[in-house]
């Protein structure tokens, strides 16, 4: 599965797994937020039901997206805000640069968007000399450390207070071997404070764009969405197309299960909607499409767009937890994200179905109620389909099939015990298998139960 | 009532004493049980590795030995969930269909087919429950903690019909163990690491034997145990409740 000059999750995991101290900590950090969705999801007696409702209506979303689109668009006309559709992240990143190089502003402040993070955005622009500064605290900290976001909601929970304090002495002068969190916050706010004041452009993600107001609704704790948006000449949104909600009263189930589901919360401290650019200001929306129709014709895999990005996935993912996010090395790790990346490069991303054990605790967090160990399990299908498994892989699964599927080829190939034992992956008794690095196998030479029931029983029935 | 015994491949070799106590547990509630000694996989490890195509003979050969009998128990809720779930032929559907529908893990047979109340069993023992997550997430077995909905526990339910068997509690009541089939081995790394943190949740609070619905969580755990040579062991329920002094 691995491909050549990458490391693939199990690769990139093992080496998380190393600091084994490091591990633990961030298993219980992410554990303890799943414990507070719990909490907070067990205090509403219709939750269950608030699950299947967002579901519904994101399934009637799906359906009838292009009906949505049009609506939605002519209505952000109305209300004067300037639309772009972007059919690839390449011309995304370039309606940012023309919107900017229209008023001729060579720095920019975003707030936190998965979706320019999937389309390089940053990287983009500053090649072309405009500075971008992610305003999220956990996102300027990646920022600054040139790291990706390990986590769409928590993007530096693989980090340790003592780390971030390393990064702020060393980009921000404070003093050596401070970590303390709040003390390092408020240095982090005072330089943002004036970050916010000189950008005369600011872009946003958006979390639920309602069709039948054209406004969109943007959620954070932090209020950074507001400062940059309220103190900007010229505010950018950039959507995907599934982020779409047919009308205003739909938030009700919408604003209820994501906070609660990211983090327990029971709303986040904003969620600011934007409608109209104030007097003076320009505002644009960019719908980008980025794979996203691709997956909407997958019948089998459609209903990952109903995503609204809560992380509860990966909070309650073992494997996620163990193995920290950067080792799904894609904008959107967990769960979610090994259902996701395929779309978008089945060859780079075949590994990322087979991270998971299918234990299904992903599908019964989600608020929308993606299948997602149904979708992992189908991605595999495809995967190997598509021709993607190493050849040795189907060798030797051709092998396994061909003798697991009559018992007098087992036979004729010896005691079962010893061909188990021989050709079962997970078995294979050798030093070249991974089972026995860390682990020891049951004794294998034992009387079979079938060898004792055709002994015992059929010769004695009773 | 007649009902055929599947015994999955690796219980088969590593296993048999759980098998036996399957056997006999079936046996003492007065259903016939016959086990045809052609059997041999349910096909589950090449369609989790993306080959479920390759699955095609093994399903058929289960229909050959399983379909002529009322119900089909097995005591593996990870295969037996890949049978409910997966189990096709391009001869014989119909025949598919039928045993996706009478095909039984043993907890959830004896608790919801047998109806059993009581049980003559003692294991005077501290024991900590491990849900296999085909059991519980696919079969439901046990309410998910991640629902809200109300409690409820077919394990726990016969566990409390023996005697003298005291279930200690766990920290993280329903976490996946790591094994995943092939995954123990192609993320060997992760799946080690979720083992042993499993493990510490039994052995920190006092069990003596971690036991469960699913031999393959079992296996893997009892690896990690044995590496490091722990005194905690692992048990089948089926041996548990099969268990007499």
């Amino acid at each position: 599965m691995s491909q050549p000059n990458t490391k693939d999750h199990a690769a990139l995991a093992e080496a998380f797994i190393k600091d084994e101290e490091r591990v633990d900590w961030h298993d219980g950090a992410l554990w303890y937020i799943r414990e507070k969705r719990d909490i907070a999801s067990k205090t509403i007696p219709e939750w269950e039901e608030l699950r299947e409702a967002a579901s519904q209506i994101k399934s009637n979303v799906i359906s009838n997206l292009h009906e949505y689109l049009i609506q939605f668009e002519a209505n952000l006309k109305k209300n004067g805000i300037t639309v772009h559709w972007a059919d690839t992240p390449e011309e995304h990143n370039e309606i940012v640069y023309a919107i900017l190089k229209a008023k001729e502003i060579n720095q920019m402040v975003k707030s936190k968007s998965m979706l320019t993070e999937e389309c390089g955005l940053n990287e983009y622009l500053e090649e072309r000399g405009i500075g971008v500064i992610n305003s999220d605290l956990g996102e300027y900290i990646q920022q600054i450390d040139n790291e990706p976001p390990s986590h769409i909601v928590l993007p530096c929970i693989h980090k340790r207070k003592e780390e971030i304090g390393e990064l702020f002495h060393e980009h921000l002068g404070t003093e050596k071997g401070l970590s303390d969190p709040t003390q390092l916050t408020r240095v982090a706010r005072k330089h943002l404070r004036n970050v916010f004041m000189t950008r005369r452009a600011a872009l946003t993600g958006v979390n639920f764009a309602v069709a039948e107001t054209g406004e969109y609704v943007v959620c954070t704790n932090e209020g950074n969405a507001d400062m940059g948006a309220h103190l900007s000449e010229v505010q950018i949104a950039s959507m995907g197309l599934e982020k779409i909600i047919p009308q205003k009263k739909h938030l009700s189930v919408f604003l209820r299960l994501l906070a609660r589901s990211a983090t327990g919360q029971p709303i986040t401290i904003y969620s600011s909607h934007y409608k109209k650019p104030r007097e003076g200001q320009e505002m644009h929306l960019i719908l980008v499409n980025a794979g996203r129709t691709r997956q909407l014709g997958r019948p089998d895999f459609q209903n990952s767009l109903k995503c609204i990005k809560c992380g509860a996935c990966m909070n309650t993912c073992p494997v996620y937890r163990k193995s920290g996010g950067l080792s799904y090395h894609n904008t959107i790790s967990g769960p979610i994200g090994a259902i996701l990346a395929p779309n978008l490069d089945m060859k780079k991303h075949a590994d990322l179905p087979f991270a998971s054990t299918l234990c299904g605790s992903c599908s019964n967090v989600c608020p929308v109620k993606i299948n997602i160990h149904d979708q992992l399990y189908k991605w595999r299908q495809e995967i190997v389909k598509e021709g993607y498994a190493t050849s040795t892989k189907v060798f030797g699964m051709k092998a396994m099939a061909w003798t697991l599927s009559s018992s007098d080829k087992l036979a004729t190939a010896g005691r079962a015990g010893r061909w188990f034992m021989q050709n079962v992956p997970f078995v294979v008794n050798n030093k070249l298998n991974p089972w026995y690095k860390q682990r020891d196998m049951p004794d294998g030479s034992k009387e079979s139960f079938t060898e004792w029931y055709i002994k015992n029983e059929q010769k004695n029935p009773e | 009532m007649n009902v055929g015994l599947f015994i999955p491949c690796y219980v088969n070799q590593f296993y048999p004493n759980a098998a036996r106590a399957t056997l006999e547990l079936l046996k003492k509630t007065g259903v016939n049980v016959g086990y045809p000694t052609k059997q041999i996989c349910c096909g589950q490890p090449m369609a989790n590795s993306g080959f479920e195509h390759l699955a095609q003979d093994c399903n058929n050969v289960f229909i050959e030995n399983f379909s002529e009998f009322d119900y089909i128990v097995g005591p593996s809720a990870s295969c037996i969930l890949h049978l409910k779930d997966h189990l096709h032929s391009d001869t014989q559907e119909g025949k598919a269909t039928e045993i996706r529908g009478k095909v039984y893990e043993l907890v959830e047979f004896l608790t919801d087919v047998l109806h059993i109340e009581s049980l003559n069993a003692t294991f005077p023992h501290k024991v900590g429950l491990h849900h296999s997550c085909h059991g519980l997430r696919g079969l439901h077995l046990a309410q998910m903690s991640e629902l809200n909905a109300p409690p409820y526990s077919k394990p726990e339910k016969l566990l409390a019909m023996v005697e003298g068997l005291e279930r200690v509690t766990l920290d993280r009541c329903d976490e996946c163990c790591g094994f995943g089939g092939v995954f123990s081995v192609s993320e060997e790394a992760v799946s080690v690491k979720m083992g042993k943190d499993r493990v510490r949740d039994h052995t920190r609070n006092g069990a003596e034997y971690i036991t469960s619905s699913d031999l393959s969580c079992l296996m893997h755990l009892e690896g990690i145990l044995h590496r490091n040579k722990s005194n905690v062991k692992v048990i089948h329920i089926s041996e548990i409740l099969n268990a007499t002094i």
